[in-house]
């Protein structure tokens, strides 16, 4: 099956105008169970035209021919009125954007290459919606695979009921299969709080990072530039370096009740223990003294 | 002027119609029909917070006594909704508060709720009644407190699965000595004890208690002292179902169940104990309704109990049950109606139990009456759902989770579409769908053609183009819900049955191919649709239009756009360009 790869480029409007108009792709687009089905080509050519031709595909299929069919742009227009003249561009959802440069790249590829095209660049689970796209190498445990978010469908109620049973019955150590661990991060000034799987983090770096994106729409102060060079190696510690230039600083609840820092203890005990996170002002925190502590578990 | 009814006699009339449809009808007749209904509708059902505003309905509807509002998108059940997307509950309490002074009921669905709102309730509404918090957040054990202290008149308190920040168990302490009027209590999401005396007490002074499920909390050895103090019980739920094993705790419980005569519906069973089961033997014979979906039991434990309950209706179960239990369901309990299994390891790369599309095909031609499913399960293949479907033409709801996304028929390698198509062609009162497994666009035509009885479908990781999404838009008349994840359904279907949006409650599509473009079109094309798309990622014009949005959510409503949209929400209308910047 041929590839096309982020290098498939945007065809021009003439191109695609040849394609559509071609004699044995005119089709109509008549109700289900009309004799439009006997036209069907099934012959891998696209809806957009050919240079989406395997952007329509999610790859898992097994079989070879997909049930591809084709449309003219003219077909959907007539289905709404004769004069149907939609102004956007032809080029449908699947499309790359080689915009940006920096650290921001990959994100803005993923991020315009929607669910299951996002295969093309390399993504090995094209089922990995946008918000995973920072946690290719999330294997921990080789036992459970990397989470699709939402996926398999479970209220969160059943999902920690299970986490529980699992984790009292499990005899193997790091592969209880948890899943995820969903917990609440607030920040002091904002007007509500995310949710985040600490799960699909295997580091503080990584963490520290997500949460700077979630929120930096409510940071008045600086924070620390985007795209830190040698991110990957920080050590655990250097989490709070890491927010020192900035006014807050990332504490946790653990199942004590008790409010830490965030970085004091390895990351597998961490994400064990955490149930919840909050963004503090630096003011409100330093060294998290017993004052400080005790403030945050009046305001909690 | 033409003979007419008094009103009086026709307000009589409408008094005895209780559905919604049949009142809606009523009052399109005429001018005066329209008056005099809206004057005796005393039940509100809003399926959309969003699709209609407090104001509006208070206007239209002056003397309300009960209240029903849905909130968030389903799939905000899985996480797919941020947090802070929402569905807040206070507007329409404190709306409700100043013109429903003797509202009695309020049931809600995944809405935020404030211990604020909890609190206004409890001080507003003097004759309320009844309180229902379904998979709903926002609000501490503090809130209840309110409810518990303030509402004399409280019968009943369903916390169902919401999400309670437990500050402790008091909240339930707070119920008056005088206070006797309590008919169901459902606290199973909570964490925290309560405390005990105060939960004995309560119990014994409500003699018309009929439902009472505890939350895990509860240990076994206290059950008999409430299952004693409430023998007219119809519903109960344990709370953990564990103990050291000793024969007075034992004896204590078959004594203390077999004093129920009323017992109708069990649940809990978290850790259970599988010897202490048989405790509940004697009571089984009148067993309708089953929740063992907390319990981690094997299956030869479970068939045991369910062989004492011949008239089992509803049966929710772990995966534990495995195939051998389920047909040992379907030889037990030829009344079953509705059947769940859950999956107990569902991120686990390999299956840990023995449940496989057989089980499933058993139930399906052992229980006649079947009508409703949800499987989880890891294999599946065309054959099995054409004989499930061919068993069970009676089947009004199937949502199949095959727990790998795109998982193929596993004997043939082939979509899964033909077992599907089979589902909805013969099932042809099929309402609620859910899909799973490797699905081409060839499903939805089968969806198109055949479910013209379906009000709600979910897809997921299924199909091949916009072809898909156009033969269910097309096709499905009665469609009232459709939400749709990670599918490569774009621009074209959605714009091409716009019109159609307006007939359905909502549409969600996330992770698909719709561009920023196509949505501000249908949102200048159709005035009377909210057409919010929801993206993390900064405003979508820092974008080209053709980029796709992380998350669509489109729905009619007659209050125009939100006010109270979280800055990742955006509305496409008309002034969507000029506010977007």
């Amino acid at each position: 099956m041929e590839n096309s790869s982020s290098s498939s480029i945007v065809s021009t409007e003439s191109e695609k105008n040849s394609v559509l108009n071609l004699k044995e792709t005119e089709l109509r687009l008549g109700l289900p169970g009309s004799d439009f089905l006997e036209k069907k080509a099934g012959t891998g050519i696209s809806l957009f035209g050919k240079d989406l031709k395997d952007e329509g595909n999610n790859g898992f299929s097994q079989i070879p021919l997909k049930n591809l069919v084709s449309g003219a742009k003219r077909v959907f227009s007539d289905a709404i009125d004769g004069s149907g003249k939609w102004g956007f561009s032809m080029k449908g959802g699947s499309e790359v954007d080689l915009g940006n440069g920096g650290s921001e790249n990959n994100n803005t590829l993923q991020s315009c290459l929607a669910g299951p095209s996002g295969k093309e660049i390399g993504n090995p689970n094209p089922a990995k919606p946008v918000e995973d796209k920072n946690n290719e190498n999330n294997s921990t445990a080789p036992a459970s695979k990397a989470q699709v978010v939402g996926w398999p469908p479970i209220r969160s109620f059943r999902k920690n009921t299970l986490a529980t049973n699992l984790s009292k019955n499990n005899v193997v150590e790091g592969k209880s299969g948890l899943g995820c661990v969903y917990v609440k991060v607030s920040m002091d000034g904002a007007p509500y709080l995310r949710k985040i799987d600490l799960k699909t983090y295997c580091s503080y770096a990584e963490l520290s990072s997500a949460l700077e994106k979630m929120f930096s729409c409510f940071t008045i102060g600086q924070y620390a530039p985007h795209g830190l060079p040698g991110q990957e190696h920080l050590r655990e510690n250097c989490l709070k370096d890491l927010l020192h230039g900035s006014e807050y600083v990332l504490t946790y609840e653990d199942k004590d009740s008790d409010w830490m820092l965030v970085g004091d203890v390895p990351w597998e005990m961490f994400t064990d223990s955490c149930k919840r996170l909050r963004i503090m002002k630096g003011s409100d925190a330093t060294g998290l003294a017993p004052r400080a502590m005790q403030k945050c578990k009046s305001q909690s | 002027m033409a003979y007419s009814f008094p009103e009086e006699v026709l307000e009589y009339v409408f008094a005895f119609l209780s559905s919604d449809k049949d009142r809606n009808a009523v009052s399109l007749v005429c001018k005066s029909w329209y008056e005099i209904e809206r004057w005796c509708r005393r039940r509100i059902f809003i399926g959309n917070c969003y699709a209609v505003s407090p104001q509006i309905v208070i206007r239209r509807f002056p003397e309300v006594s009960a209240v029903k509002i849905k909130g968030k998108p389903h799939f905000a059940d899985f996480n797919l909704v941020p947090e802070g997307w929402g569905a807040y509950l206070y507007p329409w309490i404190s709306a409700m508060a100043r013109s429903y002074p003797w509202l009695e009921e309020i049931k809600l669905k995944r809405m935020v709720v404030t211990d604020e709102s909890l609190e206004l309730i409890s001080k507003s509404f003097k004759n309320f009644k009844v309180l229902v918090l379904s998979s709903c957040e926002g609000f501490t054990t503090d809130g209840l407190a309110s409810i518990a202290a303030n509402c004399r008149n409280l019968r009943e308190l369903d916390l169902k699965e919401s999400e309670v920040e437990d500050l402790s168990g008091h909240w339930l302490s707070h119920f008056p000595d005088n206070f006797t009027s309590l008919v169901s209590l459902n606290m199973s999401c909570l964490g925290s004890e309560v405390s005990f005396s105060a939960l004995e007490r309560l119990v014994s002074r409500c003699p018309n208690l009929k439902t009472l499920r505890l939350n895990r909390a509860v240990p076994i050895e206290k059950l008999p002292s409430l299952l004693r103090r409430a023998p007219q019980l119809v519903e109960f739920g344990t709370g953990a179902y564990s103990a050291e094993i000793r024969t007075d705790i034992f004896s204590n419980l078959v004594e203390a169940f077999s004093g129920c005569k009323h017992l109708k519906s069990l649940s809990g069973f978290w850790d259970v104990v599988p010897a202490y089961l048989p405790a509940m033997y004697n009571v089984c014979s009148r067993i309708t309704s089953l929740n063992l979906s907390y319990a981690t039991v094997q299956s030869p434990d479970l068939v045991e109990l369910i062989s004492q309950c011949p008239n089992l209706k509803c049966l929710w179960v772990l995966d534990y049950i495995e195939d051998a239990g389920l047909k040992a369901l379907s030889s037990y309990c030829k009344d079953l109606q509705e059947l769940r299994v859950f999956p107990s390891d569902p991120y686990g790369a390999e299956p840990n139990v023995s449940l496989t599309e057989q089980g499933l095909v058993t139930v399906s031609a052992g229980c006649p009456k079947l009508q409703s499913v949800l499987y989880f399960c890891r294999q599946m293949s065309n054959a099995a759902l054409i004989a499930i479907a061919r068993n069970r033409p009676n089947l009004i709801r199937f949502r199949l989770c095959i727990i790998e996304p795109q998982a193929p028929d596993y004997l043939t390698l082939e979509p899964l579409d033909t077992g599907f198509g089979a589902i909805v062609e013969h099932c042809k009162q099929l309402r609620r769908l859910s899909l799973s497994g490797l699905l081409t666009d060839r499903v939805f035509e089968y969806i198109g053609t055949h479910a013209k009885k379906l009000e709600m479908l979910s897809i997921a990781f299924a199909g091949d183009s916009d072809l898909g999404l156009h033969y269910v838009l097309s096709g499905c008349e009665s469609l009232r819900k459709l939400e749709i994840r990670d599918c490569p359904f774009g621009d074209k279907a959605l714009l091409a049955n716009a019109a159609k949006l307006e007939t359905m409650r909502s549409l969600w599509m996330s992770s698909c191919s719709v561009s920023y473009g196509a949505c501000k079109l249908l949102g200048q094309k159709m005035p009377r649709l909210n057409v919010e798309v929801i993206d993390e990622r900064g405003p979508p014009d820092s974008r080209p239009e053709t980029c796709p949005v992380e998350k669509l959510y489109v729905y009619r409503t007659v209050a125009g756009p939100r006010v109270d949209k979280p800055d990742f929400v955006w509305t496409m209308d008309e002034d969507a360009a000029l506010r977007l910047s």
